[in-house]
């Protein structure tokens, strides 16, 4: 038992050694996304390259779900900027909806019934959250013009969007 | 606790604080490379008011790293936990630590495939879907092989065998299964459509094969069990209808009493959608479908399938006190939801806008006539029993730019005896309310409150609850709230039940510090609930995203 735990800290310890040497690289090509499968609002697949494009705007991915109360404030005060943030930058807002099979078919009732105006696919079986790492949602992604993730932010309090506009900004140069 | 364990926390903790000190840690990460990791702790406080159980480790922690590279072709992941031990309410079998999650994938053009674990999902779930879900402490990934193919565009074959994970070892039974999906709009042909459909249309078949070697002395149990699902989906600019059926042949375990009836499932749902209104119609009927790679597992272990309730979920701290699970030996739902705004500058709308949701729910037994010990048939109408109905309304309006509040009124129909697996409760009917307000002070300060009542007549009574989180700059959270069983049957037993947290938050790192005292409760994510029982101690959560 002992010796197991020992062997693997030392696995553990390795892997953190092997992360620490290129700590500090410059990187800019880290952070692209991922290329994983979504599903359209109507089922249809589409990958995440197809996603981004090849638009030279900036992207805000949302990770969201109907049952997180957080997420929803938190969209439900993008949605209110979003026209502006959209004509100064271009920005597109994209909301990812995590809802597994129990509520996934209430996603396009319940955001058109809101009047969104978000671009918004499922993640239903969580691909691209474990892909992207997210432990929790909500979980922000702001994405420059090249598809690299600039900024993230998890978790939401009210004012939060100004943080985000601030990066988007950032992005949009 | 010994050496070598404290300083592996040690090593995760100061990774840990390393996160939380480099902002830029996100782009700071090689070329292709992502992690996460999560650490919970606890400590434990016995308190015989409240039952909380005295913990010999007195302190519990547990928590994992994940470790992805991925390229244009190739994606490599591990995922490393520890649990000593497991929290209060993770199963104790996790205690140790391992591997338990690495895998392999080739990304090609028309094709991939995956060796090692992986997580997959055929249709909505009803005969496979391998997951996770970190805070129950569940994680059902297959470790094997899987295949997809793409053979034209909207055609995708799915292939995968291999055995499911259970703790950190893998559970006896062999899974081997296969989906195909079709999507009827986006089969190309020389870059030209093949059928010109002014709608979506999705068809989609899989097929799903057990082994277990079985000796049962008494009974001739089948070694291999065989599943199959079909689905359509249609949808429209405002129209999906969507329809499942699954069918599993006779497969008599432990939680279903050895029956030896075949089980099936059938899914109907439509939708409605356009700007400023949703509408939401579903219906469900589960027979004999709990699906497993181990006759003899119970709980949360090796489920090879996914029956989510049909019911709303709640997540304000009261409401959670009666979730609904979904009975799989056979239960017979409907659901409707219906999200509609009210035009900003309208009277009842207001200058901002208001946006209503009215959800009911309603779940009931199927009825059965026992055909001998082992068999029973059963009808298609639904049963006598009404083991849960929810009927909720909620009302979310911003009256200006600083002050938006959510109101939610939720009265419940909860099945004690049948949810809870009790005697002598029978059904209850709790009626409770929520007003949630959220006011910004400044660009980066606001504040949250939430107050909330359940009246409850029998069971435990009456609760109240209040909640304040102050946010004085945008990346601090100090929560503090209280629930509080005035009206317990028992006057000695009326409790209050305080908790105050800290937390901290960059980036992609939250760091949280509190002290509560928790009721005991069930906490569901999805279709699966655990137990959680009660507690009094302080808890430190440490999550981060690099």
């Amino acid at each position: 038992m002992i010796g197991k735990t020992i062997q693997l800290a030392r696995i553990v310890g390795t892997v953190l050694i092997i992360v620490a040497t290129v700590w500090g690289q410059d990187t800019a090509s880290s952070a692209q996304l991922p290329l994983v499968t979504l599903k359209k609002l109507d089922g249809t697949p589409i990958t995440t390259r197809e996603l981004v494009g090849t638009e030279s705007g900036p992207i805000v991915l949302d990770f969201w779900a109907t049952w997180c109360k957080p997420c929803i404030q938190e969209l439900s005060a993008l949605a209110d900027v979003y026209p502006e943030w959209k004509k100064l930058t271009g920005v597109r807002i994209i909301a990812i909806s995590i809802d597994d099979a129990r509520n996934s078919k209430k996603v396009a009732p319940f955001v058109r019934g809101r009047g969104w105006e978000f671009e918004v696919y499922l993640d239903e079986n969580a691909d691209l959250k474990r892909a992207l790492n997210i432990n929790e949602i909500p979980h922000t992604f702001v994405l420059n013009r090249h598809g690299q993730i600039v900024y993230q932010h998890k978790s939401y309090a009210p004012g939060d969007e100004e943080l985000l506009w601030d990066a988007i900004k950032k992005a949009a140069e | 606790m010994n050496r070598t364990m404290r300083y592996t926390w040690l090593a995760w903790f100061s990774v840990g604080l390393l996160l939380l000190f480099s902002e830029h840690a996100l782009s700071q990460l090689p070329a292709g490379w992502r992690a996460d990791l999560q650490v919970d702790a606890q400590s434990y406080t016995p308190d015989s008011a409240i039952n909380a159980p005295a913990v010999r480790e007195k302190v519990l922690a547990q928590g994992f790293f994940n470790l992805l590279y991925s390229s244009e072709r190739l994606r490599l992941g591990l995922r490393y936990e520890a649990y000593f031990n497991p929290l209060l309410g993770i199963d104790p079998r996790y205690e140790g630590n391992g591997i338990p999650y690495r895998f392999v994938q080739y990304l090609g053009d028309r094709f991939d495939v995956t060796v090692g674990n992986s997580y997959e999902q055929f249709g909505s779930g009803m005969i496979l879907r391998t997951y996770e879900e970190r805070s129950l402490g569940f994680d059902n990934s297959l470790d094997g092989v899987r295949l997809k193919v793409r053979p034209l565009d909207g055609v995708q074959l799915t292939a995968l065998f291999g055995k499911q994970r259970a703790f950190f070892g893998l559970g006896p039974g062999i899974i081997r299964a296969a989906d195909l999906s079709v999507e009827l709009h986006q089969l190309r042909w020389d870059e030209q459509p093949i059928l010109d459909l002014p709608f979506a249309l999705e068809l989609g078949a899989s097929v799903v094969s057990k082994y277990q070697p079985a000796a049962d002395p008494l009974l001739r149990l089948p070694e291999n069990v065989f599943a199959y699902a079909t689905r359509l989906s249609l949808t429209t600019d405002r129209w999906n209808l969507y329809a499942e059926w699954a069918y599993k042949i006779n497969d008599p375990q432990q939680t279903n009493n050895n029956s030896f009836n075949p089980g099936n499932g059938l899914y109907i749902s439509t939708s409605y959608s356009e700007e400023g209104f949703g509408l939401l119609l579903a219906a469900k009927r589960i027979d004999n479908m709990d699906f497993r790679s181990d006759r003899g597992a119970i709980g949360n272990v090796l489920t090879i399938n996914f029956l989510p309730p049909l019911t709303k979920v709640h997540t304000y701290r009261l409401f959670t006190l009666y979730p609904y699970a979904t009975q799989p030996y056979g239960e017979f739902g409907v659901q409707g939801e219906m999200t509609f705004s009210l035009a900003h500058g309208s009277v009842l709308g207001g200058q901002y806008g208001t946006t209503v949701t009215i959800n009911y729910a309603r779940i009931h037994s199927i009825d059965s006539t026992k055909l001998d010990a082992f068999t029973y048939r059963s009808t298609w109408k639904p049963g006598k029993v009404l083991f849960y109905q929810d009927f909720n309304v909620e009302i979310q309006r911003t009256w200006s730019r600083q002050f938006k509040t959510t109101f939610t009124v939720v009265a419940l129909a909860y099945n004690k005896d049948v949810i809870e697996v009790k005697t002598g409760y029978g059904t209850i009917y709790p009626l409770a309310f929520v007003l949630e307000s959220q006011y910004k002070l400044s660009a980066h300060s606001a504040i949250r409150t939430e107050l909330s009542h359940m009246s409850v007549r029998g069971d435990m009574g009456n609760w109240a609850f209040a909640l304040l989180e102050y946010t004085p700059i945008s990346n601090v959270y100090l929560t503090v709230f209280d629930e509080w069983n005035y009206g317990n049957p028992e006057p000695e037993k009326r409790y209050h039940y305080p908790s105050i947290t800290l937390t901290y938050v960059t980036g992609g790192t939250r760091l949280a510090f509190g002290y509560a005292k928790q009721r005991a409760g069930i906490l569901c994510v999805g279709g699966v609930c655990r137990l959680v029982p009660a507690s009094n101690g302080f808890s430190l959560n440490l999550s981060s995203t690099l």
